[in-house]
């Protein structure tokens, strides 16, 4: 049984650690929050301008000046604090933020990420993907392993335009949690029931057993 | 009285907007954007504009207006995925795009503002738009160079500032508008409150006044939210 999206969240939030600064991406990598362990304190920023992001707000909560990169109203937490977008990416760019979660089109096994741009159709642009894969020290991506045409996302090269080049460090699937290593991507867990079988024929990058 | 005090954003404006122009239009979506001094703009009829902003509003509001009009030849963003308008004028070869790294925007501009005219970043290094940019290695790794980004004209919001041209941001309306600041060669900013020096907590000021040219206190802002997402009580 491979795994759902909120059983993929959840073990996205197990790779947190207790203390962590975390830049969640747009889509489902935002919902990464709703599975943070009991007794974990980690603390989300938003690029926009914001440390310690709280939830989505009651009705009479909404705020226009409180939104999150994805756009989105949100609320404030006892330890939020609010800066610039020159600061916002000088955390980023530097090196301070613990991990970033994030979608992708696009992965291969030497770590490059494709997730900004399909040429021919229209360009929404990288908003902030570039710098956070470039800055943020440890880079899990969250996506369905396969394209909705069935063709592979774990590649061997990424033929859409790079967002980064081996900026990732490990990718989560409905299949199980891989890691960018020495000769291709290692499998580090599988979703139950799932055999290392399925993971090579549903990926063309080099696929590594333990 | 101040001589940065002014009645309005036409008035604000007054005397600072030709044709050609790049103007620093500080926001993150729809919020914080300068949502009276982007009507005064369109009213002037001020055409084929260089927009440096995050964003480019969406159809019926904020930096939206400008390109329904067609008063912009060219923006600096780091995302449009909300303006068909945009992707209609784009893909028509009528608007010009240049896509920049949300912190590479960012960093033009403080940088801009602050005077350096160059600065290097990992961001975007093995991605098309590193194309044709500066590289150098530093401690054994690749940076590619970014230059430093002036506009003539800065258009920011604020929340409070005071007739001394002290600013203070409310929440993450801030985002691009500190940087923006510091970085036009004349920056106007429209706040929701206009107070008398010694008001606001100098301490607690965003932005000096010394990168504040001219000040106005907007009237009926309407604030548009672009995503309202709410949870159950």
């Amino acid at each position: 049984m491979a795994w759902t999206r909120d059983e993929m969240c959840a073990r996205a939030a197990q790779e947190l650690e207790d203390g962590f600064y975390v830049n969640l991406g747009i889509g489902m990598p935002t919902k990464v929050a709703n599975f943070i362990p009991d007794g974990m304190d980690v603390n989300f920023q938003s690029e926009n301008g914001m440390l310690g992001m709280g939830s989505f707000p009651t009705d009479n909560e909404v705020d226009a000046d409180l939104i999150n990169a994805g756009k989105q109203t949100i609320t404030e937490t006892p330890k939020s604090v609010y800066f610039d977008s020159a600061q916002s990416f000088a955390m980023i760019r530097g090196g301070h933020i613990n991990m970033s979660i994030l979608g992708a089109l696009q992965v291969a096994e030497n770590g490059d990420l494709a997730n900004w741009m399909i040429p021919g159709k229209m360009v929404k642009g990288m908003g902030g993907a570039m710098d956070l894969v470039a800055g943020v020290k440890r880079v899990v991506i969250l996506m369905d392993h396969n394209a909705k045409d069935g063709s592979a996302k774990l590649l061997k090269e990424c033929n859409l335009p790079l967002t980064g080049a081996g900026v990732v460090d490990d990718i989560i699937t409905e299949l199980g949690l891989f890691r960018i290593g020495e000769g291709g991507v290692h499998i580090q867990e599988l979703a139950p029931d799932v055999s290392v079988d399925e993971v090579r024929e549903r990926s063309e990058a080099t696929i590594v057993t333990q | 009285m101040s001589k940065k005090v002014y009645a309005d954003a036409k008035s604000a404006l007054d005397g600072l907007l030709h044709d050609g122009m790049t103007i620093l239009a500080g926001g993150f979506g729809l919020c914080g954007i300068p949502e009276h001094m982007i009507l005064a703009v369109r009213d002037s009829g001020v055409k084929d504009l260089t927009i440096a902003s995050n964003n480019a509003g969406v159809d019926d509001f904020g930096l939206g207006l400008l390109l329904q009009t067609r008063q912009v030849k060219k923006m600096i963003s780091s995302y449009v995925g909300e303006n068909k308008t945009f992707e209609a004028q784009f893909l028509a070869g009528e608007l010009e795009l240049e896509f920049n790294p949300q912190g590479t925007l960012a960093e033009r501009c403080r940088a801009g503002g602050a005077g350096i005219p160059a600065f290097y970043t990992k961001t975007g290094v093995g991605a098309i738009i590193a194309e044709g940019k500066e590289t150098k290695e530093f401690d054994g790794q690749t940076y590619v160079m970014e230059r430093g980004l002036t506009g003539d004209l800065a258009i920011i919001k604020a929340w409070k500032g005071d007739k001394a041209g002290n600013v203070v941001f409310r929440k993450t309306a801030r985002n691009f508008n500190a940087p923006m600041a510091t970085a036009g060669k004349v920056c106007v900013v429209e706040v929701e409150e206009l107070v008398e020096p010694g008001e606001l907590e100098p301490d607690g000021i965003h932005l000096p006044s010394i990168y504040t040219h001219r000040i106005f206190q907007g009237q009926d802002f309407e604030k548009r939210i672009e995503f309202r997402t709410v949870s159950e009580a």
